[in-house]
């Protein structure tokens, strides 16, 4: 650990105290029954996210890492323990409409356009009908689709269908977007854009974010706090706060703090596999 | 289309060959039976001794009579160009523009294979629109209610292990009993063949959905109709059409073998007739009908699910 890491560190941690969490948790398991036993997928989980804040959550595949941001979604219900989500426990949350979710796969239905598929929510929201398509274009634009809408999906790349699955999940104004691996389906090149393009996105809509990724570059360039896990049972090994400054270009992936926070999450997931 | 033309025409040629050759002697005994009573010189002695004889020695021995096989009045199996000319005769030649025909009368009769068709398929459209309704709301039921799922499939595998031939003379009478008659009797036997296909593609169609969307319905918390209406439904289209030209034409099946016991009108009744005056070119004909029918029928779905899948935005 870097002296300079740790002061960022603790600074970080009073700015934290002052503001009221987005997402509290505290001492989450979650135990999954098998057919071979019981499993389980998260073992005393605590975590705490500020209204702002870019999470990025990386550790191997088992690690608990998606489960725990479908914890949030309250699309797993947690065995035991606490999980607020804007003071709220997970359900309420999602029925107030407290975050968008973008999945690793874009999963826009083939039989609307693009257009469609952001409108997709709003019209389940019951959004009148002026308002979806102001909101559809307002989104597309902020993704840098514009001019796509009336588009199929099958008429659009790998990248910019992502794109459009963002839109859509930034469209009903949630002020948490919680990510599972959006671009871990795309090649590297188009993946440095996306980055770049959705840190500029955090920035504009300082919208809270929770991201799960395999990447240590995408997780260092992007959060603002690195959530390190390790599988069997899943559990958080360390809990970083960047010091990078917001405004990040892409070549800060070059300089010695970026290296030594990605040196830290690397040391964080190797001392995960050794206790095991 | 240039290019399914050849295949095709050498098959339908093929089958052509193939009955022609099969014509000769399977019509051979009758033929010699005639020859031998207009005082031809007949190889294979009488009539009882002739039918210890294989029907291909009996050709092959009397070259100069068989190919009569093909032209008989009454054949055991009519020649292609026999059934053909029937086939004409009986919807455009006779019934159009003969003595009892349309141009002349003002109506189809009753030996109209126009007529008959007309029956038939106004049986199958009513039976195919009861049999999809109620096979989409039997996979909607399967998808969404647990005691349906387990219950509703095993009975609707069974209902289609009972031979129809046996099962519609029964709906017939307790149907007649009740004072239903005409077409509605014949749709629902129609309707029972048709309902299964729709089912089993619909059940399968409305499960398309995978995980992932099904859990992004379930964060924007849309309740179970708007995740039908919204996603399972559309999703389920590419698997109901499958389903639909399967059971489009077990309808016709089913409406064919309900007319079979009733005996007013239609292609099933027009075959049966055929079959009690050995009129077998007149069996033929009908049974082109319906394989005819069958093909339109078949192919308008196909039509429809072109267009539907083009309005979806599916690419062509």
């Amino acid at each position: 650990m870097s002296p300079d890491g740790s002061t960022v560190m603790a600074n970080a941690a009073s700015l934290s105290q002052t503001a009221a969490p987005v997402i509290d948790a505290r001492g989450v398991n979650l135990v999954f029954e098998t057919a071979d036993g019981p499993v389980q997928a998260l073992k005393d989980v605590s975590l705490s996210v500020t209204k702002g804040e870019f999470v990025s959550f990386i550790g191997p595949s088992g690690c608990g890492k998606t489960t725990f941001l479908r914890c949030v979604a309250a699309l797993e219900t947690p065995t035991s323990g606490a999980l607020t989500v804007n003071g709220m426990i997970p359900d309420q949350a999602r029925r107030a409409r407290a975050y968008g979710y973008v999945f690793q796969a874009a999963g826009l239905y083939p039989w609307r356009t693009i257009a469609g598929n952001i409108r997709l929510p709003l019209e389940i929201m019951g959004f009148p009908r002026a308002e979806q398509d102001a909101r559809v274009d307002r989104v597309l634009k902020l993704v840098d689709l514009a001019g796509f809408g009336r588009k199929y999906p099958w008429q659009l790349s790998g990248g910019m269908q992502q794109r459009a699955s963002i839109a859509r999940a930034l469209a009903f104004d949630a002020d948490i977007l919680l990510m599972d691996e959006p671009f871990g389906a795309l090649d590297e090149i188009v993946r440095d854009r996306l980055n770049e393009e959705l840190l500029s996105l955090w920035a504009r809509t300082q919208k809270t974010t929770l991201f799960v990724t395999h990447s240590i570059p995408e997780a260092v360039y992007l959060s603002t706090k690195i959530v390190v896990m390790s599988p069997r049972p899943g559990r958080i090994t360390d809990i970083i706060d960047s010091p990078l400054p917001r405004e990040r270009p892409l070549d800060i992936r070059e300089s010695p703090e970026f290296l030594a926070v990605a040196h830290r999450v690397r040391e964080g997931l190797r001392a995960g596999h050794v206790e095991v | 289309m240039r290019r399914t033309v050849l295949p095709v025409l050498a098959v339908v040629l093929a089958i052509l060959a193939l009955w022609y050759v099969a014509a000769i002697p399977m019509n051979i005994r009758e033929v010699l039976t005639e020859a031998e009573r207009a005082g031809a010189e007949v190889w294979g002695g009488t009539a009882p001794e002739r039918q210890d004889r294989s029907a291909w020695a009996l050709v092959v021995r009397n070259p100069d009579l068989a190919p009569a096989g093909w032209s008989q009045e009454r054949p055991r199996l009519p020649a292609p160009h026999q059934v053909v000319r029937e086939l004409y005769a009986s919807t455009i030649g006779e019934e159009v523009f003969g003595r009892r025909g349309f141009v002349q009368t003002g109506e189809f009769s009753n030996r109209s294979l126009i007529y008959h068709a007309g029956v038939t398929l106004g049986a199958t459209l009513v039976g195919f629109l009861i049999g999809a309704a109620a096979g989409v709301l039997l996979a909607v039921g399967i998808v969404h209610n647990r005691a349906m799922d387990m219950s509703v499939m095993p009975w609707a595998v069974i209902s289609q292990t009972i031979p129809i031939v046996a099962l519609a003379p029964m709906i017939i009478v307790v149907l007649n009993s009740m004072g239903v008659q005409g077409l509605l009797p014949k749709a629902i036997i129609s309707a029972y063949l048709s309902f299964f296909p729709v089912v089993v593609g619909m059940v399968k169609g409305l499960r398309a959905p995978d995980q992932m969307q099904l859990d992004l319905m379930h964060t924007w918390s849309a309740s179970g109709g708007e995740t039908l209406r919204k996603l399972r439904l559309p999703a389920s289209v590419p698997y109901l059409f499958a389903s639909l030209k399967i059971a489009i034409a077990a309808s016709l099946v089913g409406t064919i073998v309900g007319e079979l016991p009733v005996q007013r009108g239609g292609l099933g009744a027009r075959m049966l007739a055929g079959s009690y005056y050995g009129q077998t070119a007149q069996i033929w004909a009908a049974l082109f009908m319906a394989a005819i029918l069958a093909a339109l029928l078949v192919w308008l779905m196909g039509w429809l699910e072109r267009r539907t899948l083009r309005a979806m935005g599916v690419p062509a």
